[in-house]
């Protein structure tokens, strides 16, 4: 069984324009084998992918199911196939239930409920899924619908799945149980490929790897025979040192101050619950927590975005030792006070730039207002555009570019450049590497290093603990709002970490059985 | 039974696809399509003469006509004359005032469908001025009192479904076009009052002072000036102002704007009162300018069509005055063709339909790229029938 190959490619070229996607592509996935793809960003993982699921179309070369030359011109060939792929951002109705979406699509005549939950109770039940067919997506977690979109390609028959960085959006204890599920379905003979960075993760649950660069396929390896850095080496192509420095914080004093705060959303749910912390000058205060566990909501609250229904933030000015309330100010008016606060939001382009906007007119979200004239001066965040380009090594046409045209890694490197420019001496960034290859990541990790050499206060909201524990002096643990410890970076153990992280999840079960 | 027919459903074999299934033709995005004007401009045109063949063949068919002296006559009908020509001009004018009048608010993604009654409302305005204070002050003051009402009417027409929607968040589009129809009806009513002879329109007769003057003996010379300094006003303001990119970056992401301290309900309001105001301005060139009367459908829908404009012009003033020439040619030149041909109106409007409609489609072209499928069985086989020619 081992030895069948469910898909092969041969010599697949794809191209848009002058931009070569794939250029020869070779490579086959065995039935009852879990592949990874691994690559950096824009080395045409995705694209490859693509055209398995009949969204693009090969410009050369030959796609073999079962050892028959396949024609996959749209998603419904894709499925005649038995391909099923499970793409990054989430394709599901909100407002229709899990069972309604895992048939939307499925043309056979009726329209049976009962049936549906049946067979999709199957399913779960065979390769270990949880899953209540008669949910509102919208009611769901991101892990939910992540298996909602699984399902549905399971329940059509997929022999061959395809998960494009399926990790991205789930916990540690999330994360095991996915894989817990893929390797069910290797166990069922079915041909899984999984798109990844992570490392750790490729490691831990393929059995072989394959590895693009810039387009091209340049190895596939088994997964026993190698390691981290002769993977990294392979993707990108020489050697890259995978340690983070940490230097001892130098001269720390409190810089933020955050006292009982309290945040309570429109329909009455406390998304920030008697939250207090420091966050010192010179030093990385990491954040770990499940998503959607106030992070995002703890951020807002300091960048003046979020409404406090109690608490006081509070900012020690370096210059003078000047205290300022930040309670119940805008941004505009945390800036007029003399606060140097920066802020990288989880949401890059919805939040932190304009997608449509080129990179100078990105400059200058935050300092437009500069002058007393009605005219905006375009030519101060030109030569910081052209400065970040330069020093970052963002890859773009121009300073002209539309930033929703650069990929994700470039998209970063220009939100943190310009934040960083500011001098800042609050820096907050959340997962700021989220979607980012291997180069990008360290860059990024190193700015915050200097930032913090600098005597930054640096706030990390993270996702992936082993980056916490190797970057952040401390890691400090929010679970539903509340914080559930505080430890020390160097010396603390992942087990601690996510046993804080789980922790009120156990006592939010208790309330709930109460109530 | 129906559980097992599910169950065969789901478990069907994958259906022998045969090759022909595939497209000869598949799409790609273009990577480009913002860097090179020139291939927009040719796809433009290239569309705008297939869409004439389109319709000249079309009208030989149809009417018998030759396709080529319906179109001469569409010229001639804009530009043919000095009259013509003059009359097309104030056209695109106030037209063109209208559409920079709804861009501000467009480019804030605030769907203003309120332009129609925001114009009548100042128009209402200016010829109450005309009709109550005409005679009774000196010209002067007159003029000053017609321009400060229309403007201030136009902005309270347009800052009330503003203030709405910063506050309460009603929906903008229904907002703007209920205030249309209450518009509309308060002309109606200011019909019954100025004029008792039961007419439909106030017309000059009644409306006799405070018109504009004419400069070097052209009545619509000062319209044409007016709104030619406006579109380079506007121009100014939404590309270089501060204000102009604080319209931007709240249209582009509401977020983005709270990120960095824009207070959005206040961009939302001066905004409109900008696209307000200078909705005043063209209904003070409309009855001040040109038609010294008012009726309720003075305006005529350019409200509406002012919409299209800004949108073809993807909201740049500059690109508006082209976008604004080409409505109104196709416009006058179709009333043109319509009397000297005898044909039914509504064809046409067929043909301007068809012209716009080419248009529209340019952008799909402009963005994508249509290319070949050589692994096709249709190229291959000509490409082996090539081979063996070779041989």
């Amino acid at each position: 069984m081992n030895n069948v190959a469910a898909v092969e490619l041969v010599n697949v070229t794809k191209t848009f324009g002058s931009v070569v996607a794939n250029k020869n592509v070779n490579m086959d996935v065995r039935k009852g084998e879990i592949l990874a793809i691994l690559g950096e960003n824009g080395s045409g993982k995705t694209t490859l992918m693509n055209m398995l699921s009949g969204i693009y179309h090969p410009d050369e070369g030959q796609i073999y199911i079962d050892g028959k030359e396949a024609v996959i011109s749209s998603p419904k060939d894709a499925f005649a196939y038995k391909i099923g792929m499970i793409h990054q951002h989430f394709k599901l109705v909100d407002v229709f239930t899990a069972a309604e979406n895992i048939v939307l699509g499925i043309d056979d005549g009726k329209f049976d409920p009962k049936g549906i939950s049946k067979k999709v109770e199957e399913i779960s039940a065979r390769y270990g899924f949880e899953i209540d067919p008669t949910k509102k997506i919208y009611e769901m977690a991101v892990s939910e619908k992540q298996t909602v979109e699984i399902v549905k390609v399971l329940y059509r028959g997929a022999d061959i799945l395809i998960l494009d960085e399926p990790t991205a959006v789930l916990t540690p204890q999330e994360t095991r149980k996915l894989f817990a599920v893929l390797r069910q379905m290797r166990e069922d003979g079915k041909a899984v490929i999984i798109i990844t960075h992570k490392l750790h993760e490729v490691l831990s649950i393929s059995d072989r790897v394959a590895i693009l660069r810039k387009g091209e396929h340049i190895a596939t390896v088994n997964t026993a025979e190698t390691d981290e850095t002769e993977l990294t080496e392979l993707m990108v192509g020489q050697k890259v040192a995978l340690n983070i420095e940490r230097d001892e914080p130098q001269g720390s004093v409190d810089r933020l101050t955050v006292s009982h705060v309290n945040c309570v959303s429109r329909e009455g749910v406390k998304l920030l619950d008697d939250v207090s912390f420091t966050a010192k000058s010179g030093e990385i205060l990491g954040i770990a927590g499940i998503a959607g566990s106030g992070q995002r909501e703890l951020l807002e609250a300091i960048a003046g975005l979020q409404h406090l229904d109690g608490g006081e933030i509070t900012y020690v000015n370096p210059k003078n030792g000047e205290v300022v309330n930040l309670r119940d100010k805008n941004p505009k008016q945390i800036k007029e006070l003399g606060v140097r606060l920066s802020f990288v939001p989880e949401d890059r382009l919805g939040m932190g730039l304009v997608g449509n906007m080129d990179i100078t007119d990105n400059m200058m979200l935050r300092s437009y207002r500069r002058g007393k004239s009605m005219f905006l001066d375009r030519k101060r965040p030109k030569n910081l555009a052209d400065e970040i380009i330069k020093s970052l090594q963002v890859v773009t046409p121009g300073t002209s570019t539309p930033v929703r045209r650069l990929s994700g890694g470039n998209v970063q490197k220009v939100l943190v450049g310009r934040e960083i420019s500011s001098a800042p001496s609050v820096l907050m960034v959340a997962y700021p590497v989220r979607g980012l290859d291997i180069n990008s990541s360290y860059t990024i990790y190193n700015l915050l290093n200097t930032q913090k050499r600098n005597g930054v206060a640096v706030i990390f909201v993270g996702e992936d603990l082993d980056v916490l524990m190797e970057l952040c002096d401390r890691i400090m643990v929010i679970g539903s709002g509340r914080i559930t410890g505080t430890v020390d970076g160097r010396s603390c153990t992942k087990e601690e970490i996510g046993y804080l992280m789980t922790k009120t999840e156990k006592a939010e079960n208790e309330e709930g059985g109460k109530g | 039974m129906k559980k097992e027919k599910n169950a065969k459903t789901a478990a069907k074999p994958a259906p022998s696809l045969k090759k022909d299934r595939e497209m000869p033709f598949y799409v790609v995005k273009r990577g480009d399509a913002a860097k090179t004007p020139g291939r927009s401009i040719l796809i433009h045109g290239g569309a705008i003469l297939i869409a004439l063949l389109l319709c000249g063949i079309a009208t030989i068919f149809v009417t018998g006509d030759n396709p080529i002296s319906i179109y001469a006559t569409m010229f001639k009908g804009a530009f043919g004359d000095a009259h013509n020509l003059w009359k097309t001009l104030q056209d695109i004018a106030i037209l063109l005032c209208v559409s920079l009048a709804v861009t501000p608010a467009f480019k804030m993604r605030f769907w203003n469908t309120g332009a129609e009654g925001q114009v009548l409302i100042s128009a209402l305005a200016t010829a109450m001025c005309m009709f109550y204070l005409g005679g009774a002050v000196p010209t002067p003051v007159l003029m000053l009192i017609m321009i400060l009402c229309s403007i201030l009417a136009g902005v309270i027409w347009a800052v009330v479904p503003a203030v709405f929607k910063a506050f309460w968040g009603t929906n903008e589009t229904l907002f703007t076009l209920m205030m249309n129809y209450v518009a509309i009806q308060l002309v109606e009513v200011f019909l019954k009052v100025a004029d008792k002879s039961g007419s439909n329109t106030v017309g000059p007769n009644l409306l006799k002072h405070g018109w504009f003057p004419e400069l070097f003996g052209q009545k619509y010379l000062l319209n044409i000036l007016i709104v030619a300094v406006l579109t380079v006003l506007v121009y100014i303001y939404l590309k270089y102002s501060k204000q102009g990119y604080e319209i931007s970056v709240v249209g582009e992401s509401e977020n983005t704007a709270r990120y960095i301290g824009v207070n959005v309900k206040k961009v939302i309001i001066r905004t409109m009162v900008v696209s307000g105001a200078l909705c005043g301005v063209a209904g003070l060139l409309l009855v001040a300018g040109t038609s010294h009367s008012i009726d309720s459908n003075l305006v005529g829908g350019r409200g509406f069509t002012a919409i299209m404009v800004s949108w073809l012009a993807k909201f740049d003033p500059l690109m508006m005055v082209l976008t604004t020439l080409l409505l109104v040619f196709l416009d006058r030149g179709a009333s043109e063709v319509t009397t000297n041909f005898g044909l039914n109106s509504a064809y046409s409007e067929i043909l301007t339909g068809v012209i716009i409609f080419f248009i529209i489609g340019c952008e799909f072209f402009i963005n994508y790229k249509v290319m070949i499928n050589r692994n096709h069985p249709f190229f291959k086989k000509k490409e082996q029938e090539a081979a063996k020619e070779v041989l």
